[in-house]
C-alpha cells in the first residue's frame, strides 16, 4: 500500500495531533483546539476519532471499532476497513485483545486494562453549548470555573420531569476541575469513565481534542437531594441472559414483539461462548 | 427618613474622574460621586446624554478610559476597573446586580422562572435542589409572581412579569448594590406603577443601594434619594431629588422638569 502514508495522515499532521493529545492528557478534561483535517468521510461519521486513531496507531497495534457497542454496524465496519486499508494494522472484535478501541456512544462492558486506549468520536465537545450560545463566553466560564449554569440544566430536568432526565452525554467533572461532555455515551457508562485505560476524545468538526488519563477522578454532576443514578432497562439480555449489561431494545415484528439484547456485541458473544443462554437464545453448540 | 444609625461610615461606591470616549466623541466625562450604603441615586438625562455609558462603566460592562470606580469590600475601597476579571465577575454575581431595560437581556428565556432565579444560587455553589426551589418560590412571591408559574418559561410571561422576574433573579443572592437601566422602560403606566411600588418596597426593606438610570422623572421622584442630571456626557447638576426637581438650577434641568406632561 504505497499510495498512502501509514494511517492515511501525513507525519506532520500526526505530530500536530499528538501534541494536542499530550496537552489534553496533561490537563484532564480541557478542550484543546487542533487543526482538524478533511477526512474521506463526512463530519458526524467520526472524523475526530479517526484522526486521533490515525495519530496514535503503530503497526503492532490491534484495532477494534465499535458503534453503539456493536462491531458490525455500518460506521464500525467502514472505519475498521479504512484502517485495514491505510494502516494495515491487525483488527479484532475482541475487547480483551485490542490495544486501540475507537468507539461511538458506548464504553465496552469489559473493564479496560492498562495499555489499552479508548478513542471516542465526539459530536459536540462543549457541555455548555445549549446553555450559553457564545463560545467566547463558554471558554471564559471554563477558565474561571463558573459552572453554575450546568446545574441550571439539571435543575430544569428535575423541575420538568421530577428527576434528572438527562440520560446520555451526562456532564462530568474531571479531577475536580473541568466540566466535560463525555460524548453521547449513556449515563449507565459514566461510572466506567474512571478506568485503567487512556481515554481520548476527538471532535473533528468542532476541532477539539480532550482526554482523561488513567485512574483520573471523574464525577457525574448532581444535586445533594437528587444524586446521580445509573439507568438501564430492567430486563436481562435475551441472548446471553446478562442482567448487568446495557441493553438495546430490538423490535422483532409488527405485533409488539421485542427482545432485549446486549448493546456490546463482543461481551454478549463471550458470554454465549461460555455457555450462558438467555430467554430467546439458543445454546452455542446447537447454533 | 432613614435611620442614620444603620448607615456605615464610609461610602459603598466612590467614583473619581470617570470618563469614556468613543473615538473623538465623549461618552461621559469627569463623573465623580460617592454612594453611601442604603442610598438610591438616580441618573437622568435625555437620550444620548451618556447615562447608559456611565452605568455600563460603573458595572464593569465597559472599560472606562479614565478614572476609578472604587467599591467597598470589607471596609476597604477597591478599584474595580483595575481588578482582575475573575474578581470582577465574582463581584457582579454576588455583591452587584444589574437590571436591564429589556428583561430578555437579563433572563435566560429558555429556562423556567425557577431556574432563572436559582442560577445565581447555583453559581455560588448551592447544590440542594429542594433549597434552591424553596428560595426561588419565595422570591417569586416577593415580586408577586404566583407559585404555580415557577416552572413556566419567561417566554410565557407578560412584559411586566418578565421585568419582575429579572428583579427576583438579581436580588436572590442579596446584593449590596443594584444597577438599573430604565427598569420601567417599555411598560404601560399601570404596570410601571406596580413595578415602582414593588421596587421601592424591596429597596427599603433590604436596605439596598441602587443606581437607577432613567429618563422618567416620576421614577426618580419615587425611588431616588439623590439625583444626577447629565447632558452631552457631562454631569450638569446634582443634589437631593426633591431639591433638584423643585428648584432646578441648570437651564437644562429646568427644561427637563418643565417638559414633563401634566395630565
Amino acid at each position: 500500500m504505497s499510495e498512502y502514508n501509514f494511517a492515511y495522515l501525513d507525519e506532520q499532521t500526526k505530530r500536530m495531533i499528538r501534541r494536542a493529545l499530550l496537552k489534553a492528557l496533561a490537563i484532564p478534561g480541557y478542550q484543546v483546539p487542533f487543526a482538524s483535517r478533511e477526512m474521506p468521510m463526512p463530519y458526524g461519521w467520526g472524523t475526530g476519532g479517526v484522526q486521533i486513531s490515525a495519530a496514535i496507531l503503530v503497526p503492532e497495534d490491534r484495532f477494534k471499532v465499535i458503534d453503539q457497542g456493536a462491531d458490525d454496524t455500518t460506521n464500525a465496519v467502514s472505519i475498521r476497513r479504512f484502517f485495514e486499508k491505510v494502516a494495515e494494522v491487525e483488527t479484532t472484535e475482541k475487547t480483551a485483545e485490542a490495544t486501540v478501541i475507537q468507539t461511538r456512544h458506548r464504553i465496552p462492558e469489559r473493564d479496560l486494562t492498562e495499555g489499552q486506549v479508548l478513542v471516542y468520536q465526539v459530536p459536540i465537545p462543549e457541555p455548555l453549548r445549549f446553555l450559553e450560545p457564545s463560545e467566547v463566553e463558554t471558554r471564559k466560564m471554563h477558565a474561571l470555573e463558573e459552572y453554575g449554569l450546568m446545574h441550571v440544566k439539571l435543575y430544569e430536568d428535575i423541575a420538568r420531569h421530577g428527576e434528572i432526565a438527562t440520560s446520555y452525554a451526562y456532564p462530568v467533572k474531571v479531577e475536580g476541575r473541568y466540566v466535560m461532555d463525555p460524548s453521547p455515551i449513556p449515563k449507565f457508562d459514566n461510572p466506567k469513565l474512571e478506568m485503567a485505560g487512556i481515554q481520548l476524545f476527538g471532535a473533528g468538526r468542532e476541532q477539539r481534542i480532550y482526554a482523561i488519563p488513567p485512574h483520573t477522578q471523574v464525577v457525574s454532576l448532581d444535586f445533594e437531594d437528587y444524586p446521580f443514578q445509573r439507568m438501564k432497562a430492567p430486563q436481562c439480555c435475551d441472548l446471553c441472559g446478562a442482567g448487568e449489561s446495557y441493553l438495546d431494545e430490538v423490535i422483532t415484528d409488527d405485533a409488539g414483539g421485542r427482545m432485549y439484547v446486549c448493546s456490546d456485541t463482543d461481551f454478549c458473544r463471550e458470554r454465549r461462548e461460555a455457555g450462558h443462554v438467555g430467554a430467546l437464545g439458543v445454546a452455542e453448540d446447537a447454533a | 427618613m432613614k435611620d442614620m444609625s444603620d448607615i456605615g461610615t464610609g461610602p459603598l461606591l466612590r467614583v473619581e474622574g470617570l470618563a469614556k470616549f468613543y473615538g473623538a466623541r465623549v461618552g461621559c466625562e469627569g463623573v465623580a460621586f460617592d454612594l453611601y450604603p442604603g442610598e438610591v441615586m438616580g441618573i437622568v438625562g435625555e437620550s444620548g446624554s451618556g447615562k447608559t455609558t456611565l452605568l455600563n462603566c460603573l458595572a464593569g460592562h465597559l472599560a472606562p478610559d479614565e478614572g476609578q470606580v472604587l467599591f467597598d469590600r470589607a471596609g476597604q475601597l477597591v478599584d474595580t476597573v483595575t481588578m482582575s476579571e475573575p474578581e470582577r465577575r465574582m463581584l457582579s454575581r454576588t455583591d452587584w446586580a444589574f437590571v436591564h431595560q429589556h428583561a430578555h437581556e437579563g433572563l435566560r428565556m429558555n429556562v423556567s422562572a425557577g431556574g432563572n432565579v436559582g442560577e445565581r444560587l447555583m453559581g455560588l455553589g448551592a447544590r440542594h435542589y429542594g433549597t434552591i426551589r424553596e428560595q426561588a418560590v419565595d422570591w417569586l412571591g416577593r415580586v408577586e409572581i404566583a407559585e404555580d408559574r415557577v416552572d413556566d418559561r419567561p417566554t410565557a410571561f407578560s412584559g411586566g412579569m418578565r421585568q419582575r422576574l429579572q428583579i427576583a433573579r438579581n436580588l436572590v443572592t442579596g446584593p449590596r448594590l443594584v444597577f438599573m437601566d430604565e427598569p420601567t422602560g417599555g411598560l404601560d403606566v399601570s404596570v410601571q406603577a406596580r413595578l415602582l411600588d414593588l421596587l421601592r418596597g424591596l429597596v427599603r426593606e433590604m436596605g439596598l443601594s441602587a443606581i437607577i438610570v432613567t429618563h422618567d422623572l416620576a421614577v426618580v421622584r419615587l425611588l431616588a434619594d439623590r439625583l444626577m442630571v447629565m447632558k452631552s456626557g457631562q454631569v450638569v447638576e446634582t443634589g437631593l431629588t426633591d431639591q433638584v426637581l423643585d428648584d432646578p438650577q441648570h437651564e437644562y434641568t429646568q427644561l427637563l422638569v418643565s417638559s414633563v406632561l401634566q395630565v
